[in-house]
């Protein structure tokens, strides 16, 4: 089983079916899979704060939503992740493509790679790094641990996780 | 007329449904208008509340409402487009349009200069876009409740505000009645 097919259906099983993507080259597998699965709403976002807007509004409205982004995005959802995500207690699964690490071509990426963890920390967001192609083993219960605690929740996917990209 | 005003009219007109309310004073003016559990108070987050609103919508068939202003509009333009193209015909977004960031001190917006609202939200693909006068606003709101289509008004008024006080009701609070109102 190919390692978007595996999170897909992670996300199935714990009944995410709202799923919200702003794009980028390492998840661009995974956005596909999304796309095609029919048990999932799958809406693009334009920036990743509308995104988390479109989650907040599903998961009030009865849908377990997730967030698909790049980790640059945490840089635009800051106020969005404190004042509406964190303050209202609701959670969002983020599973975020962690540019700038090991194998990274562009070397703006790192630019943000080196707060990205640092940010997430200030923000008390429970934060899990996949790396190895077997940390993928860990969603199942990262879902289910966030939808127990009404957090975000940051899963970090690095470079090596994705073989290259 | 100014957006308090506009408030007042269209309450009867939305006790009944869900409402997704702007930060800052349009929230204010609504709970102490006509505090209901239907509806979900922004008290953070300026321009996201059209986008909470079509999750709502997306999420379950009740009628959603998002009141939204002209200022937050601008800051979260991606959202017209995202709305578009993900027709929910039980959602509308009321754009109180004064031409103003009202709640941070009447400064101008580009929406009260060369830019209008109604036709961005047409070139971004938005089929059922209404302009009206703040006098006509509850009208319209019933008129697109009716039709069962999704809609987007452009509500023109005057800037201009009126004194209220902070909501202190906990967040957590807010969204949980909501969403028993939204189960119920």
């Amino acid at each position: 089983m190919s390692v978007n097919t595996k999170i897909v259906d992670d996300l199935v099983a714990n009944s995410v079916e709202f799923v919200t993507t702003v794009p980028c080259k390492q998840l661009a597998g995974v956005i596909d899979e999304i796309d095609k699965c029919d048990k999932i709403y799958h809406i693009p976002a334009n920036k990743e704060d509308e995104g988390m807007g479109l989650c907040a509004g599903a998961f009030m409205g009865g849908k377990r939503p997730a967030i698909i982004m790049q980790n640059t995005a945490i840089g635009v959802t800051i106020n969005t992740l404190v004042t509406l995500t964190q303050f209202y207690r609701m959670p969002l699964p983020m599973l975020i493509s962690y540019r700038g690490e090991l194998g990274e071509p562009v070397a703006c990426q790192v630019e943000m790679a080196v707060h990205t963890k640092a940010l997430l920390n200030q923000l008390n967001i429970p934060t899990y790094h996949f790396h190895k192609e077997e940390d993928v083993n860990e969603l199942d219960a990262i879902l289910k641990y966030t939808f127990m605690c009404n957090k975000p929740v940051a899963i970090l996917t690095d470079a090596s996780f994705w073989k290259g990209y | 007329m100014i957006r308090s005003e506009i408030l007042r009219d269209i309450a009867p007109v939305i006790r009944d449904h869900l409402v997704i309310c702007n930060i800052g004073l349009p929230s204010q003016e609504l709970h102490l208008t006509d505090d209901q559990p239907t509806n979900f108070y922004m008290l953070g987050t300026m321009g996201l509340s059209s986008s909470i609103g079509l999750g709502v919508a997306l999420a379950q068939d009740k009628k959603v409402i998002s009141i939204d202003g002209d200022g937050s509009v601008l800051t979260n333009f991606g959202t017209l487009p995202t709305i578009a193209n993900n027709v929910a015909d039980n959602f509308i977004l009321l754009i109180i349009d004064n031409g103003s960031y009202g709640s941070t001190g009447d400064q101008p917006t580009y929406a009260g200069m060369k830019t209008s609202l109604t036709a961005v939200a047409t070139a971004c693909g938005c089929e059922n876009v209404v302009e009206c006068s703040a006098p006509d606003t509850a009208r319209t709101l019933q008129a697109a409740l009716d039709s069962n289509k999704m809609t987007i008004i452009v509500a023109k008024c005057e800037s201009g505000n009126v004194k209220v006080p902070v909501i202190t009701m906990d967040p957590v609070v807010i969204r949980d009645r909501f969403m028993k109102a939204v189960q119920a």
